[in-house]
């Protein structure tokens, strides 16, 4: 449909130049514009993955893979039958893991997250009484609650769940506490001459209104979570990405070092898209979120 | 300094009245004198106009009926009952819409029912009757980023109207709005006023919305404000804005407004209404 919508617009363009014409145009500058976008956004890994390849073959170092030997690693990891080892036709069992304990303390994130931060935001006292301690909690990275983590926790998986917890709740609760206090004032006016008060209020305007900060929250917290997968599965769990990564490490084995940064990446772009989708539908009403 | 009550009837008790109202803020150097003295007594199903130029403390005094705000000293009483914060009973329209913007049309008209617990039937029969008579049937699925100002300002009216509200304070309503909306929203408000026989007080600071619109123009005066007269409109609706006695009495309430704003000392308030 695109190759014809192409021939037919340069043909009657310029001689009849009507609405027909104009909307023909339309579809297919965006169709050009797509193709346009996603060959802008692959000269930069394509490039890269050319310079890694010849970089390998000039150095002939044997501590870095050629792509090509990524490519094979992956298939392996995903299907097996070329290797035949521990990590043959693994991904499902290693991707579901990490999964389960990015979801797991995101979900635990956003659920203590998004309340605590609706409440902060609108009852001074809360905010007299916590905004001090969580102030003074927030500079302490991540990874240095890993030992602290693995005794309140022991090693295993709640560890890892602990973590990647702390590093996606401050995003959420910050952003939270933000769009509650960037409410218009004039829609608490509204609503309470409508009747509504209380704790109606929290449901019927602040969780509404704050919506557009809630999801930018949302979204980096998911962020934090895959980048904290890697350091909360450190904690001696024997499946998962992260572990998997750890493992390629001692074992230098830098293919599934590499094909398990991958598999991340594309898993955390993905679930981007994701919570960008329900972004775009949950945000429908207003205008500059509505992408 | 009492208020002399214009009404036909003296029956029924006024729906409103304001008693000896002072209001002050705090500012950096001490006080200041928002409202003084302020008495107005307003009876069911009257269109009341504060007309006054900008600060003359117009929209405190809404602020202050509406519950928004706490007067200093006096009091305001709806039917006898003290007003200490807003209710359903004393429905605002502000001039910037302050609709919900996450809400429909639809959703924003019974949004005040909804919160109030009325029976889904009646709220979907009320939105309905009130969306066909602010005319946004055919928009009642869209969203107010997706409105005109005019069509917003209807919205607003309609969501006060179906929450069955006894008096509509209206804030400036039309004051963000070009000359051709103002004037159809104008004549539509009346309509409304007529139809359901709700008590009206706008602000304004248009001399001519006052005398096209009110039943009573309450003509404010500045620093600190307080009630220079109310001026009573007798003029038969649809109004002409181009017959004479209109213009006449268009150049009287001018005069007794600008009388402030050009003179060096403020008039002291002279009862005659």
């Amino acid at each position: 449909m695109s190759v014809q919508t192409e021939v037919a617009a340069p043909a009657s363009g310029p001689a009849t130049g009507t609405t027909p014409t104009a909307t023909t145009n339309a579809s297919t500058s965006i169709w050009q514009q797509r193709a346009k976008a996603a060959a802008l956004a692959s000269v930069v890994p394509l490039a890269l993955l050319l310079l890694w390849d010849v970089m390998v073959r000039w150095t002939g170092t044997r501590l870095i893979p050629p792509p090509s030997g990524v490519a094979i690693m992956m298939w392996d990891f995903a299907f097996g039958g070329i290797y035949d080892d521990a990590y043959s036709a693994s991904l499902p069992i290693h991707f579901w893991k990490s999964v389960q304990r990015v979801y797991g303390g995101f979900f635990l994130a956003a659920a203590t997250g998004i309340p605590l931060g609706l409440m902060l935001g609108r009852i001074p006292l809360l905010r007299a009484m916590l905004d001090p301690m969580l102030s003074l909690l927030r500079p302490v990275p991540v990874t240095a609650w890993l030992p602290l983590s693995m005794i309140f926790f022991g090693l295993g998986p709640k560890s890892a769940i602990f973590l990647v917890f702390l590093g996606a709740f401050y995003p959420i609760l910050l952003n939270t506490v933000f769009g509650v206090k960037s409410v218009d004032a004039r829609l608490f006016e509204a609503a309470e001459m409508l009747g509504c008060s209380g704790s109606q209020m929290f449901r019927a305007v602040v969780l509404p209104a704050s919506l557009p900060s809630i999801f930018n929250g949302l979204r980096l917290g998911a962020a934090f979570a895959w980048i904290l997968i890697v350091v909360g599965e450190m904690t001696g769990v024997p499946e998962g990405l992260g572990a998997v990564i750890m493992d390629g490490r001692t074992l230098s084995r830098t293919d599934l070092v590499i094909t398990g940064m991958i598999v991340i990446g594309i898993t955390g772009y993905l679930s981007d898209r994701i919570l960008l989708s329900l972004s775009n539908y949950f945000l429908r009403w207003s205008p500059q979120h509505n992408a | 300094m009492l208020d002399t009550p214009t009404t036909r009837s003296t029956a029924a008790p006024p729906i409103l009245r304001i008693a000896g109202l002072h209001k002050e803020f705090a500012a950096a150097n001490g006080t200041v004198e928002a409202l003084r003295g302020v008495n107005i007594t307003i009876n069911k199903g009257e269109f009341i106009c504060l007309l006054g130029a900008s600060g003359c403390g117009k929209s405190t005094l809404l602020r202050i009926i509406a519950g928004f705000e706490k007067s200093t000293r006096g009091s305001v009483t709806v039917y006898g009952t003290e007003v200490d914060r807003p209710g359903p009973d004393r429905g605002m329209v502000f001039q910037d819409y302050a609709l919900f913007p996450w809400l429909t049309v639809r959703d924003n008209i019974s949004f005040g029912p909804r919160q109030r617990g009325v029976p889904t039937p009646t709220v979907v029969r009320e939105t309905e009757r009130f969306l066909n008579m602010v005319g946004l049937t055919a928009f009642a699925d869209r969203f107010p980023h997706q409105l005109s100002g005019g069509m917003k300002q209807r919205v607003a009216i309609a969501r006060v109207l179906a929450n069955d509200t006894d008096i509509l304070l209206m804030d400036e309503p039309f004051g963000a709005l070009d000359a051709l909306t103002r004037s159809k929203l104008q004549e539509e408000l009346i309509e409304i006023w007529k139809t359901t026989k709700l008590t009206v007080i706008f602000v304004t600071h248009s001399v001519e919305e006052a005398v096209l619109l009110a039943d009573q123009v309450v003509v404010m005066s500045a620093g600190p404000g307080r009630i220079d007269c109310q001026i009573k409109v007798d003029l038969p609706r649809p109004r002409d804005v181009s017959s004479p006695e209109f213009n006449a009495l268009r150049r009287d309430v001018t005069r007794r407004l600008t009388r402030h704003v050009t003179s060096d000392r403020p008039v002291v308030a002279t009862a005659d209404s």
